[in-house]
């Protein structure tokens, strides 16, 4: 019994060990962010600078499906049309590599950080 | 003997119908932590762990399955499916491995099997968002997954405990 709370130990610390330099490396090599892209399907259908406050409407043809609010310095969702609500529940994001999924519209708002090739606007 | 048989698939309907009620109860809860999506106790791997433990991973498997798509069929449909069959997958996998090596409790299993429950799914999150960042998700749910493997372990124990004297 004994032996066996040794070894759980031992591969939950492990686990949880790797989740940690994981963390690490996450945290120390992000950057600031300089942009919201919209990624649809994986593809990248627009690009907002995080300094230009205002609303964006995300729209699936024709109807809209997300409003992106980008307001001092972090982009957040306000309003979706789905039913769980949980990418207007998450937090607002600013640091580079930080992502808000809105799984049902299939709807990623990734926050990036190079400015190389970056058009301020792209709709 | 056929007797036998008989009252076994009755006791693993009542099983699955136990997942089911606990899928459902867990979905009325409001999300433990709003700020970050995709943390769930994960209620109904109670059942899961009393069956690995109780029977095999078939009967586990089994129950599983059924499982899945009829909380598809109730629900939610063919894309939550993709994400609670990868997720379910894994995570029995992992537990009926881990249980096999026999090296370690069914509270350690538990968590794995949470964990790994995780991974599934933030995996095919990345495959249909193509979108890799999704992958950070996974040290929030490792420490989040750990919690609940922790409870829903014990409580899986408890189960399996009490249920055990019971001839089925």
């Amino acid at each position: 019994m004994r032996k066996r709370l040794r070894n759980d130990i031992l591969l939950i610390g492990g686990v949880l060990l790797i989740a940690a330099a994981f963390a690490l490396i996450f945290f120390l090599t992000r950057k600031e962010g300089a942009y919201a892209a919209v990624m649809k399907n994986g593809t990248e259908i627009a690009r907002y600078a995080l300094s230009a406050e205002g609303e964006y409407p995300i729209t699936d043809g024709e109807t809209v499906t997300n409003l992106l609010v980008i307001r001092g310095g972090k982009a957040e969702i306000a309003e979706a049309t789905c039913p769980d609500q949980i990418c207007v529940n998450h937090r607002a994001v600013s640091k580079a590599g930080e992502t808000i999924v809105c799984l049902p519209q299939e709807v990623v708002i990734k926050i990036v950080a190079e400015t190389k090739n970056a058009p301020d606007m792209v709709v | 003997m056929r007797n036998k048989k008989t009252k076994k698939l009755a006791f693993l309907g009542l099983c699955t119908a136990v997942t089911l009620i606990l899928a459902y109860v867990e979905a009325l809860l409001p999300p433990l932590w709003a700020a970050v999506p995709g943390i769930k106790m994960g209620l109904p791997n109670i059942m899961l762990l009393f069956l690995l433990y109780r029977f095999s991973v078939k009967e586990a498997a089994a129950v599983s399955l059924v499982r899945l798509f009829a909380v598809a069929l109730l629900f939610g449909n063919i894309m939550t499916l993709a994400y609670s069959f990868a997720g379910a997958v894994l995570s029995l996998a992992v537990m009926n491995l881990l249980k096999r090596i026999d090296r370690f409790s069914m509270v350690a299993v538990s968590i794995m099997g949470g964990i790994f429950h995780n991974l599934g799914q933030v995996l095919v999150a990345i495959l249909v968002l193509e979108t890799a960042e999704i992958g950070y998700y996974m040290i929030v749910l490792t420490v989040t997954g750990t919690i609940a493997g922790i409870l829903i372990g014990l409580a899986g124990y408890l189960v399996l405990k009490y249920l055990k004297q019971k001839e089925i």
